[in-house]
């Protein structure tokens, strides 16, 4: 009854765009486990909830249209979940950037308390995911309740900011490049382009993530993004400055650039693989750039306040086979569970030759991450929030 | 006076305590830092500078479009002056922020506003009203318009007609009677527009953000990027102490040359 009530009071107030604010004690309504960063593991004897709030981003999942389009005909992920075990699962695309969703629930984390979501998702390239966990605003996962988690490819099993995957589990990843709209544009195929071009002139997105942006100009540049020097810092931020003061940047975009590229405003722009993908615009394309690309995964972790067997339960369930490869296919980005190509050929024939999904050896040969020491600089975050002059 | 302390004073005192820690989120300590007002001040004076000059500008065009407008409603609508009124208030039934995504829309790159300019060569082949400091500055005075347009109804529709008669009787000319009897007894209400548009002009950051690019951010949008983004609170608290200072000794030099009795009406 409890829950019923609370949950439409917030898809009211969501619908008022206020669901951040309102939902406060929403899960200590429902039974979660409303504080201390859980250490019970094991034996759990709380029941699950009817509903899970999920935070995600945008383009980040399988929809209707998506399956459509890879001519799977099998309702959505979320909506299998739903007839397995019963759950609700409320999906909220509200993060457009790291930063701006780590303030806005920060406050209330700091203080112990939930912030409505049983799941949240931060990348790896940014320096929030490691403050969650070091700040034990996450949850630990109930790993009793994620038998898949076997399913794991060895390369994740191991992350630096959660040695032993108690607190996070990939949801995906996905490699930074450039897009354009062939409306509007030649193709645009390295960053220098990008900032140098004068026909783009005025209308060039770029990320306002530090990794991101900086890490594609670095490898424009020569240098190493995995291992970032003060020199190859300066020289990148120089770059990233000119392209500003010479009006060819139009904007520092979070994950809001897709709609603006398809429009036309933006003729090219720094852009995630497969957001383009889902946007479904026969004119807009991606590609990586000459010099390479960064490639990075977002991770799902359990906020203070999160039911820990619902989110577990729900994570066990993507981390399924056959779920996974659904899911790879629709939302075209690249998923972290063994086997997915074989389950995913199932699924369909043609998805083998899947690019973003599946990126063959010689792009991931491309791909380079960034140095989780340039991320946390406080130094380096601060010049980059002035070449955005802000 | 409870009122006040309670939603003026305190955030104040906290904001100001937060302006002098230092250290790195989370872990902010009181220090009577200082030197956040200088650095602040130094590395953000461009964006300051920039805020006044646009609420400046944006002022003025409030005040030359809205003065005809609310002249004529307070004049010459007669019966129909409470419709024209609504139709100025009307723009509030919708959020500020939906109103600004539309003009996203009027003014894009594609768009029929933009299309039609360049057919006629206001605008070369290339050019564009989205992103620049035009499409900031025309936002901010579009969606402040109606706090110029009301104050100056207002004062205008209480001046006597029959001043306005005897200053003809003067043989005075529809210039001069303009100049010299309505223009000065409207002044109240030129000064209550005015404020109420350059102040929160100042601070605004919806347009800059939404029809602007980087080289046209203001003070608002350091502000929220340094509280949403770097998590930097004592360096945001200190450019909120800054941009209201700087209000305020706009606001004395201001009441100074208008005569301060014109500021409390």
């Amino acid at each position: 009854m409890n829950e019923e009530m609370t949950r439409a009071q917030l898809l009211r107030r969501g619908a008022a765009g206020a669901a951040m604010l309102s939902v406060p004690g929403l899960l200590a309504a429902c039974g979660g486990s409303g504080g201390g960063g859980g250490g019970a593991g094991g034996a759990t004897t709380e029941k699950l909830n009817k509903v899970l709030n999920f935070a995600n981003w945008p383009y980040y999942i399988d929809t209707p249209q998506t399956l459509k389009a890879a001519g799977i005909h099998k309702p959505t992920t979320l909506k299998q979940f739903t007839q397995k075990t019963g759950i609700k699962i409320n999906y909220y695309e509200e993060i457009n950037d790291n930063p701006g969703y780590f303030a806005k629930v920060q406050g209330r984390l700091s203080k112990g308390q939930g912030i409505g979501r049983d799941i949240i998702v931060s990348t790896d390239n940014d320096r929030f995911l490691a403050e969650y966990i070091e700040n034990k605003w996450a949850q630990k996962l109930d790993k009793s309740l994620i038998p898949n988690i076997k399913n794991l490819i060895p390369a994740q099993q191991h992350p630096p900011f959660d040695p032993h995957r108690d607190y996070a589990l990939p949801w995906a990843s996905g490699m930074d490049g450039i897009a354009w709209n062939d409306k509007v544009s030649d193709p645009v195929t390295s960053v220098k382009q990008l900032f140098e071009d004068p026909k783009l002139k005025g209308r060039v997105g770029v990320w306002n993530s530090m990794g991101d942006t900086l890490g594609l100009v670095m490898l424009e540049n020569g240098d190493d993004p995995a291992k970032v020097t003060d020199a190859s810092f300066n020289r990148a931020i120089a770059r990233v400055q000119k392209a500003v003061s010479s009006g060819q940047i139009r904007k520092f975009y979070g994950n809001d650039y897709a709609p603006v590229l398809a429009k036309g405003d933006l003729m090219a722009t720094m852009a995630w693989s497969g957001d383009i993908a889902n946007l479904a615009d026969p004119h807009c394309h991606w590609g990586v750039p000459t010099h390479g690309g960064i490639i990075w995964t977002d991770n799902m972790i359990i906020p203070l306040g999160g039911s820990v067997p619902t989110a577990s339960t729900y994570m066990n369930f993507m981390y399924g086979p056959i779920i996974s490869a659904q899911w790879a296919l629709g939302a075209n980005y690249i998923s972290s569970v063994k086997e997915v190509k074989a389950s995913a050929v199932k699924l369909d024939p043609k998805a083998a030759s899947n690019d973003l999904t599946f990126p063959p050896d010689k792009t991931l040969a491309q791909m380079h991450q960034n140095d989780p020491a340039m991320l946390r600089n406080p130094d380096y975050n601060k010049k980059w929030l002035a070449v955005q002059g802000e | 006076m409870l009122w006040l302390a309670i939603f003026f004073l305190v955030p104040m005192v906290f904001l100001g305590y937060q302006s002098l820690q230092s250290g790195l989120f989370p872990h902010f300590q009181f220090t009577w830092e200082f030197s956040n007002f200088s650095s602040a001040l130094s590395g953000y004076h461009t964006q300051l500078i920039r805020s006044f000059v646009y609420a400046g500008i944006a002022t003025l065009a409030c005040l030359v479009l809205a003065y005809p407008l609310a002249y004529w409603i307070a004049f010459r609508a007669g019966p129909w002056r409470n419709l024209f009124l609504l139709f100025i208030v009307a723009p509030f039934f919708v959020t500020y922020l939906v109103r600004t995504l539309a003009w996203l829309n009027i003014l894009a790159d594609d768009g029929p506003v933009v299309r039609v300019l360049r057919d006629i060569h206001v605008l070369g082949p290339d050019g564009r009203l989205l992103a620049t400091t035009f499409a900031v500055v025309a936002g901010i005075t579009y969606n402040f318009l109606p706090f110029m347009a009301l104050p100056l109804y207002v004062s205008l529709e209480q001046i006597d007609p029959r001043l306005l008669e005897a200053s003809k009787d003067l043989y005075a000319s529809s210039t001069q009677a303009f100049l010299r009897v309505t223009v000065p007894l409207s002044m109240p209400g030129i000064v209550a527009g005015t404020l109420l548009t350059f102040i929160p002009a100042a601070g605004d950051f919806i347009n800059a953000a939404l029809l602007g690019t980087p080289n046209q951010a203001m003070i608002g949008n350091v502000i929220q990027a340094k509280f949403l983004d770097s998590l930097d609170y004592p360096t945001a608290a200190s450019l909120s102490f800054i941009l209201m200072a700087t209000i305020l000794v706009l606001l004395l030099i201001y009441a100074r040359i208008v005569g301060s009795e014109k500021l409390t009406g």
